[in-house]
């Protein structure tokens, strides 16, 4: 009988006075996590426990350091450490020029570096009064949109994996891996890209690029209905998500979030229509907005955004339009090799301008685009010279992030694993 | 030009001061450093403007060692689809300070602390302001101060020297170790070395 005892007890917290076993409920309610962190009764005078997650953990997506204190398994607070990956990168851009700028966007947040490049090519742009081509336009647009597939195949793929869910996360990087051969195809970088230069584009999209974008394109909605049909009412994720990290629409417009936080908390704020750039305003597309601001809204506000992204791809792609790529200009756009080589003009211009610069007017410029994790804004400040005198990256996924401690407050630890994974944050951006 | 600067004007008079329409075609307006609190509770309150977002908090310093430091607000109105942007000037021979708008945005709180971290402006009122990119006890100044050397401060083999002597408990803030009641169970070595302060003040001990 004594054996009988010794696995019950592991299998069980403990035994009641007359040695059966105490049972605990595998549920309570029955309804989400929302409602089990409620009826967690905390125990006054209880000790807490002081719990550090990471630097170095895989459920944190970077070097990400939470320190939890733990009362039994609900937290009760928690305090983030960011930092650990910081570079500098705005101290560094004080001493380039904007054109030497652009591969530093590329590490900030490198799960979209095609749209950091844009981001920072139109605030440069719009400080110095420059009007790009109709064709870098269109370019621009399926260089963002194509970033915000690839960061939204990271995303979902990683939450999933985080919550347990593994197929999916299979995938998700399949359908990323087929945008970085396009990626590749185009700059000859996966990660790195560059593909910006103030007043136009590294490269125009090679040859093939077309066929292979459009063959993405037609391909891609099949993955997102096969992970829909996996995920969207799956029991296990809808209990995992439903009510976990609930943010109201006042505090997610309290708390600076945007991107799909803020939308799934139901504010329909959505830059790309609401302050229009790079002529979003001409393309037809939905904004999805969530209900109840949870950890599922979230995900079906980022599935939601493909399918609108896969959508604008293939209505940029159809409205294509022939021509320069980079603007006339001399003083902005360096001249080919072979006449920097052959014409003495197009020699000083090209001499000019990798000695000394692109110069700005005095002046400043904010732009903010909708980039996957929220609105990334570049603020520049000129004093004239060819080196800006500050840059500021608005960090969307650092803005987020803070507002973890609020979400995580009650819940239990496992879901603040989901809570985190559902903010999107990529450290590099975070730390900068 | 945003119409809500005359409505500023109107209401709060000389704390006002420039208003001027940026290359991006947003409105900047200078407000005095003192005023700062009232305005922006204005701005965010008062119908018919009723910016409700903050977007981001920065500050700017010049190269030209004259020019005071700018602290940028960026606000927006959600409803209106309008942006504005608040400057406030601190000049350097005072003291950089300015009261937080924590209490306004939620939001603002890691952004201040950013700020601060990097420019050393303080600012009053914030419910937890410590360093947020730098760890805790950096020791070099404030990185984006234009006197702060690209390079750091420090020779990398001053860098690497502190870095191996760290103390492994300066890991945890004083606030965290509070939290566990961990303090009075350190090993006395221990809590000497914190109290000797390579952590700074401990918040309990004066």
């Amino acid at each position: 009988m004594n054996k009988r005892t010794v696995e019950l007890e592991l299998a069980t917290p403990g035994l009641d006075a007359q040695g059966r076993p105490v049972r605990v409920p595998l549920t309570v309610g029955g309804t989400g996590g929302g409602e089990v962190a409620g009826q967690v009764a905390v125990e006054p005078g209880s000790e807490h426990m002081l719990l550090n997650i990471g630097p170095q953990h895989p459920a944190t997506h970077g070097v990400l350091r939470l320190v939890v204190e733990l009362d039994g398994e609900v937290v009760v607070r928690c305090i983030p450490h960011v930092g650990y990956l910081h570079s500098g990168f705005e101290k560094l851009g004080e001493y380039r020029h904007y054109n030497q700028i652009i591969p530093l966007t590329d590490r900030t947040d490198y799960l979209s570096p095609m749209a950091n490049n844009v981001g920072f090519a139109l605030a440069a742009e719009r400080l110095m009064g420059i009007a790009i081509t109709p064709r870098c336009t269109v370019l621009r647009v399926i260089a963002c949109e194509m970033s915000r597939v690839i960061s939204h195949m990271v995303w979902l793929g990683t939450t999933a994996i985080d919550l347990g869910a593994f197929t999916p996360f299979l995938w998700a990087f399949q359908e990323r891996e087929r945008i970085y051969d396009l990626q590749e195809m185009w700059t000859g970088a996966r990660l790195t890209t560059s593909v910006t230069r103030v007043g136009g584009m590294m490269a125009d999209i090679p040859d093939a690029f077309v066929t292979g974008l459009r063959h993405f394109t037609e391909t891609f909605p099949k993955t997102l209905h096969e992970i829909d049909g996996v995920l969207t009412r799956n029991a296990v994720w809808v209990g995992r998500t439903q009510n976990v990290g609930v943010l109201r629409r006042e505090e997610a417009i309290n708390h600076s979030l945007s991107g799909p936080m803020l939308r799934a908390s139901g504010v329909a704020y959505d830059l790309r229509r609401d302050k229009p750039y790079l002529d979003y305003e001409t393309y037809d597309f939905d904004v999805p907005v969530g209900e109840h601001g949870d950890v599922y809204d979230r995900y079906l506000v980022r599935l939601e955004e493909c399918h609108q992204s896969n959508r604008i791809l293939q209505q940029a792609l159809a409205r294509l339009p022939d021509g320069p790529v980079n603007v006339d200009d001399p003083r902005v756009i360096l001249p080919s090799k072979s006449r920097a080589m052959s014409d003495m003009e197009a020699m000083i211009y090209h001499f000019k301008q990798v000695m000394e610069g692109v110069k700005a007017p005095v002046g400043e410029a904010y732009v903010g685009i909708e980039n996957p994790k929220g609105e990334l804004g570049t603020y520049l400040v000129s004093d004239g010279s060819a080196k800006p005198v500050r840059w500021r990256i608005r960090p969307p996924s650092f803005i987020n992030l803070s507002s973890l401690p609020k979400m995580a407050e009650g819940h239990l630890l496992s879901d603040l694993i989901a809570i985190n994974a559902s903010v999107d944050i990529v450290m590099g951006e975070v730390d900068r | 030009m945003n119409p809500s600067v005359d409505a500023l004007r109107a209401t709060f008079g000389n704390a006002i001061g420039r208003a001027v329409v940026a290359r991006d075609g947003e409105t900047i307006v200078t407000v005095g450093r003192d005023a700062l609190g009232e305005v922006m509770r204005w701005l965010r309150d008062s119908a018919g403007h009723c910016y409700d977002y903050l977007v981001d908090v920065t500050a700017v310093e010049y190269r030209d060692a004259e020019r005071p430091i700018e602290l940028v607000y960026f606000v927006r109105s959600l409803e209106r689809r309008v942006d504005l942007r608040v400057k406030v000037d601190l000049p350097k021979e005072q003291e950089l300070a300015v009261d937080s708008v924590v209490g306004l945005w939620a939001g603002a709180d890691w952004l201040e602390r950013e700020v601060y971290d990097m420019f050393g402006v303080t600012f009053r009122g914030h419910p937890d302001l410590r360093r947020i990119l730098m760890w805790e006890t950096y020791a070099e100044g404030y990185p984006l101060r234009k006197d702060f050397p690209l390079r750091g401060r420090f020779s990398r083999a001053e860098q690497v020297r502190q870095a191996l002597g760290a103390n492994p408990e300066a890991h945890y803030s004083m606030e965290e170790l509070a939290i566990a009641e961990a303090f009075d169970e350190l090993p006395e070595d221990m809590k000497e070395r914190l109290r000797r302060g390579e952590r700074g003040k401990l918040p309990f001990s004066e």
